[in-house]
């Protein structure tokens, strides 16, 4: 009883502060700007299921990935195992969910297996980090708190897993050791169990115990942990991917403010119709972090960091300073700092620092090809260079600030209809002198 | 064996004479300026004659789709092209448009839609490959047949727009030696000029985005380097006599190994 008592005050206490943490974050999507609309579910639910649960994006580095693709599916497993957990606590039952016959049998075995499975790949994922130089682990904006951060939320996930098998080892050997029957079936940690003959009922009992309290209170440190690191991907990656934009890559959104005044400007006489929504008066583009989408804040949120876009990026693999990666960790961090302001004091509060030159140079996002390669490696879908490009629009349209070259191929469209200095009388040249040779 | 003069056919002058042809051809401001670029322009136009399409270009009414402009930042700036376009499309009562250009294709496929077009967009290589299969443009299959290509995918054809399978079936035809790139289809690494960049100097950096592209296409031993975009040309033809093999390795368009391989 007293178990139970403890058990029940940990969980609501951990699940108090998770969703007063993530209700903070939440609240900052109120003053970000919409994005496309969320429809066409059949097909969100597809991408979901082949990108996040199959992980097709990641097993594009087939090796590596798919021992991401363990870890995620065995997540996934064990969270059952978890859950009985929690009504275990709750209710003093053991193994609750064994009612499920032979279910829970598939259940138990998976979970053990995949146990032993996700452990083999953290320890593979932490010796990368640790003794061999992964050139996408490194970049300016990989600073020695990202690499904390990112060995410290393997080591919990390590942990997790050896306090599962030894759990699943003592409770093979209790009951192997007491003739009782056992629920669920355990292949790899029954093969262990011999490990504690020799030890008492009680000394396994008590390691039994000691197991399941490391593991799920681990597991409730490790979800309160999460929304303040890079694996916060674990919570956000799945919904980032069902809100995917689901547009060809090539496409950037309208600025439908923009249509408005250039109809205006092409026809004085258009009025637009009263039903229409009134377009608020906006910045053009993106300065600061409230000019944002919701996309790309959830972006932020489900980034983990892993640098595969930043290791395809043209610019970046040629030395300029632009890292797509740098952007979705300049864009989260900046709502970290400032969000709270804009909640309290609302959308027009300053504090003298903008996302753009404060945590982004132009230089980055005059790099940028658009070319599409960050995104279509970003495991969970991200999208850089529509960002990129917003902040371009708001220097350009804003400031009046572009490269010289950038400028000139400006001038030459509105004076000449063309990127180059042609003239359009000249469009027809090409055609002159083509001869077809009769065979 | 004789030569005949290829007439293009202009919209304005199909208009006035109450005809309406199949396709517009767009050909675009590096299809109709650039030195290099123009002959893929010839090459195209004279495999439309080979099969007596139906299609007129816009010719001198023909202006900038905006892409540049949109991409690096200018929306008011592409709007404004992109409305005029339009409202010239609507005037000849264009329904299908045939691009080279790959960033003519996406923003007129993907993006001018937004602002009211509804119109095919149809590129130059899923028109070629469809004709080729439909036997309407017989290739002689032994022309090519001893050089060995490899292709570089144009970002806006192939991440942009998924279209990478209709390049290859159509090489396939001409060659039996295709090499692929280390970095191919969706892994393709870009040239380097999209995204504004075509028109600026590079940012600082350690070496050039072209270079290591054109390194990479030499690395496949390939003679000919094939391209769909006139800033990929410019970028790997570049490439290649910075490498000083300008000799030895070409780069062409698709379009013109076609009329290579046609004879025509």
């Amino acid at each position: 009883m007293v178990k139970q008592l403890v058990f029940t005050i940990t969980l609501l206490v951990s699940f108090g502060v998770f969703f007063f943490t993530v209700n903070r974050f939440i609240s900052y999507f109120k003053f970000t700007r919409p994005a496309f609309k969320v429809r066409d579910y059949y097909k969100r639910f597809r991408i979901t299921f082949e990108v996040a649960i199959g992980q097709t994006k990641i097993f594009r580095r087939p090796i590596i990935g798919f021992f991401h693709a363990l870890v995620f599916w065995g997540f996934c497993v064990i969270a059952f195992g978890s859950i009985e957990m929690v009504i275990d606590g709750i209710f003093g039952t053991e193994r609750f969910l064994k009612f499920l016959g032979p279910l829970y049998k598939v259940i138990s075995a998976s979970g053990d297996i995949f146990g032993l499975l996700v452990a083999i790949s953290i320890i593979i994922f932490l010796s990368r980090r640790l003794f061999f130089h992964i050139r996408r682990f490194e970049g300016v904006e990989m600073k020695s708190i990202s690499h904390y951060d990112a060995n410290l939320a393997l080591t919990m996930i390590l942990l997790l897993m050896i306090s599962l098998l030894v759990m699943n080892m003592a409770y093979t050997a209790k009951i192997i050791g007491s003739g009782g029957s056992m629920s669920g079936v355990y292949p790899v940690s029954s093969l262990f169990a011999g490990l504690f003959s020799g030890w008492s009922t009680s000394q396994i009992v008590f390691t039994y115990e000691c197991c399941w309290w490391s593991h799920i209170l681990l597991i409730l440190l490790f979800a309160n942990i999460l929304p303040y690191s890079k694996h916060f991907h674990v919570f956000m990656s799945i919904p980032n991917v069902f809100l995917s934009r689901l547009d060809p890559l090539g496409k950037l959104e309208n600025m439908d403010n923009i249509t408005r005044e250039v109809k205006l400007m092409l026809d004085p006489g258009f009025v637009f119709t009263a039903s229409e929504v009134p377009v608020p008066v906006d910045r053009f583009g993106v300065k600061d972090i409230e000019d944002i989408s919701w996309k790309n804040y959830l972006d932020s949120l489900a980034c983990t960091e892993c640098g595969r876009c930043t290791s395809v990026c043209p610019a970046n693999l040629t030395g300029k300073r632009l890292s797509p990666r740098k952007i979705m960790m300049d864009v989260r961090a900046r709502m970290k700092h400032k969000g709270p302001g804009i909640v309290k004091n609302g959308k027009g509060f300053s504090d003298n620092k903008s996302l753009l030159w404060d945590y982004i140079q132009e230089e980055e996002l005059w790099a940028c090809t658009t070319c599409n390669a960050c995104v279509m490696e970003c495991p969970i879908n991200i999208n850089h260079p529509a960002l990129i490009v917003d902040m371009r629009r708001y220097l350009v349209m804003e400031e009046a600030k572009a490269p010289g070259g950038i400028k000139g191929m400006f001038s030459n469209i509105e004076n000449n209809g063309a990127a180059w200095q042609f003239s359009q009388d000249d469009r027809l040249r090409w055609a002159e002198d083509i001869e077809l040779q009769q065979n | 064996m004789g030569f005949s003069k290829v007439t293009v056919p202009v919209m304005a002058d199909l208009y006035a004479r109450g005809e309406q042809p199949e396709f517009l051809f767009w050909v675009g401001c590096a299809g109709a300026f650039d030195d290099r670029y123009q002959k893929v322009t010839k090459a195209f136009a004279k495999i439309l004659a080979y099969m007596n399409v139906s299609y007129a270009v816009l010719g001198k009414e023909e202006s900038c789709t905006g892409d540049p402009a949109r991409r690096s930042g200018n929306e008011m700036l592409y709007q404004i092209q992109a409305l005029h376009n339009i409202e010239i499309f609507n005037l000849y009562g264009i329904r299908k448009i045939i691009t080279i250009c790959p960033h003519c294709y996406n923003i007129f496929k993907n993006e001018y839609p937004d602002l009211g077009a509804n119109l095919e967009i149809i590129n130059y290589l899923q028109f070629l490959d469809q004709c080729i299969e439909s036997g309407q443009l017989k290739i002689d299959p032994t022309s090519l047949s001893n050089v060995t290509i490899t292709y570089h995918d144009p970002c806006y054809l192939g991440r942009a727009n998924d279209i990478y399978f209709e390049p290859r079936s159509i090489l396939k035809k001409l060659t039996s030696k295709i090499v692929e790139m280390e970095r191919n289809k969706s892994f393709a690494l870009c040239c380097g000029a999209g995204g504004g960049q075509m028109f600026k100097e590079a940012e600082k950096g350690d070496r050039e985005i072209f270079i290591e592209r054109t390194e990479e296409a030499l690395r496949t031993g390939a003679k000919v380097i094939a391209t769909a975009c006139p800033f990929c040309m410019t970028m790997l033809t570049d490439g290649i006599k910075y490498k000083n093999r300008e000799e030895e390795i070409k780069n062409f368009d698709i379009a013109e190994l076609i009329v290579q391989s046609l004879n025509i």
